[in-house]
């Protein structure tokens, strides 16, 4: 006996926005996942080597970053740190958009800021942690005026 | 019957008085019963019952369309449930009142509501264990449109349920005795067979009430029900469409769903366990 043909559900006014068939969103979960294990391990070992060991915040100042980004591990590290934390605080924040954001036009206004806002900083940062010179010297050879102290030595 | 972690805090939750045994206990019931001395005297205590009401044909003298809460003084029994408040009111005080209901004992999934504050089922709470000493507020589930009072509009939350494909899927022939299955393949899925489609997981979640394009827990529980089903073929299909920029990825572990949940189903461990078959593909 053939089972008796069931209409279809009737259309509705509900309608989800469909979306391309990708697997976007799963690997942004498993990344917010991995990076959030791997931001746990570098942001402490950055505030414990930053607070505690040594003179802890008290040995904190110029010096201390200018040594610090002497070394290529603690370049990577700070790198790592930078790109991580800004790819996942911003995916975190895009989803936070996705939640409240009722029209496409708000949506999309505050995605482009976010996107420009990670493209900055992390050009910046990256800049930053790789041509860091804690003893500029001009055209001459000189030390520049106002340069620390302990270039001097 | 033994109580879980989950009732016990529900219970905490409103203010009831927990037991050596773990047993939540109302405290109005004990008190009328010492007051009201007559032997054979069924106690009864008075409750307020605070009520959100909405009636879009408000609008046609003008007044404009606004919820509004409405308290209500009822007598009941121990024995009472929000249900019973409900149906005094409605067939001795107000006969505007409206809220589903059918079969009024826990199977049919009709009266869902937010009763102070936390879904469940109007059928399945005493007014006694919920401390009747303060207004007991009762609403309509969050998240999907109301028509009036307590009646939801529950057409997206089914919708959802019809785009996993909530029916057994096989191919070839059909098989010409029972398809069978052993107590382990069994074990896979019972949990989330005992769905009921009350909508209060889906209406308790955070992520539904923010934007509605969430498939929300309850589709995704019936859809656990047949992705780990041996018998049926169509998981992956499932599996992708719950794959979607509104599906499964959009659960943040907030676990409202299993606290919500009237049949105890563990709604938030269904949702994990189809993300890591979507992760691993693999069911
Ligand atoms: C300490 C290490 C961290 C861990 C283990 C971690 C872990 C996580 C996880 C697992 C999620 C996803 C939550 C969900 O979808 O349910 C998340 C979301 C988020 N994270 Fe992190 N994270 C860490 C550090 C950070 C940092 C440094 C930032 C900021 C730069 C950040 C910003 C966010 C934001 C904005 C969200 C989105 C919140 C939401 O979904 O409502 N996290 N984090
Ligand atoms: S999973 Fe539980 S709370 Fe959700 S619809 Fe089914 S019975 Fe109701
Ligand atoms: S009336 Fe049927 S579940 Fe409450």
């Amino acid at each position: 006996m053939a089972a008796p043909l069931l209409e279809a559900p009737r259309s509705t006014p509900y309608r989800r926005s469909t979306s391309r068939r990708s697997n976007y969103e799963m690997y942004s979960w498993l990344f917010m996942r991995l990076s959030g294990a791997v931001l746990a391990v570098l942001v402490i070992g950055h505030l414990f080597v930053n607070l505690m060991v040594g003179d802890g915040i008290n040995g904190l100042d110029f010096g201390f970053v200018a040594g610090k980004w002497a070394s290529p591990f603690w370049q990577v590290w700070d790198l790592a740190m930078l790109w991580l934390a800004m790819i996942h605080g911003s995916n975190g924040v895009r989803t936070i958009i996705n939640d409240y954001t009722q029209r496409d036009t708000t949506r999309m206004v505050l995605k482009t800021l976010l996107a420009v806002a990670l493209v900055f900083t992390v050009v910046l940062g990256t800049l930053v942690i790789f041509t860091f010179e804690p003893c500029p010297v001009g055209p001459d050879g000189a030390l520049l005026t106002g340069a620390p102290s302990f270039c001097a030595g | 019957m033994s109580s879980t972690a989950r009732e016990k805090s529900a219970a905490k939750r409103n203010g009831e008085h927990v037991d050596e045994n773990g047993h939540a206990h109302g405290k109005a019931g004990e008190e009328a019963s010492s007051e009201n001395g007559e032997l054979g005297a069924i106690p009864s205590f008075d409750v307020v019952m605070r009520i959100r009401r909405y009636n879009a044909e408000d609008a046609e003298d003008g007044t404009p369309v606004e919820a509004r809460w409405e308290d209500f003084t009822v007598t009941l029994h121990g024995t009472d449930r929000v249900l019973d408040a409900l149906h005094k009111i409605k067939w001795e005080q107000d006969g505007s009142l409206s809220f589903r209901r059918s079969c009024a004992h826990g199977v049919c999934g009709s009266d869902a509501m937010r009763i102070n504050g936390v879904n469940r089922l109007a059928c399945k709470v005493l007014v006694k264990d919920i401390n009747p000493d303060k207004p007991i507020t009762v609403e309509p589930i969050k998240g999907l449109p109301v028509e009036k009072d307590l009646v939801v509009d529950m057409e997206p939350f089914f919708q959802s349920y019809r785009e996993v494909m909530p029916f057994l899927i096989t191919s070839g022939h059909q098989p010409t005795r029972e398809r069978k299955q052993s107590q382990e393949e069994r074990e896979r899925f019972d949990d989330t067979t005992k769905c009921i489609l009350c909508a209060a997981c889906t209406s308790s979640c955070p992520v539904f009430w923010t934007d509605g394009q969430y498939f929300g827990p309850a589709a995704i529980v019936n859809a656990h029900r047949f992705i780990f089903d041996s018998r049926d073929e169509g998981a992956d299909v499932r599996l992708e469409v719950l794959n979607d920029r509104e599906g499964v990825w959009r659960c943040r572990t907030t676990f409202n769903c299993s606290e919500a949940c009237p049949r105890g189903i563990q709604v938030t461990k269904a949702i994990h366990e189809v993300k890591r078959a979507l992760l691993t593909r693999t069911v």
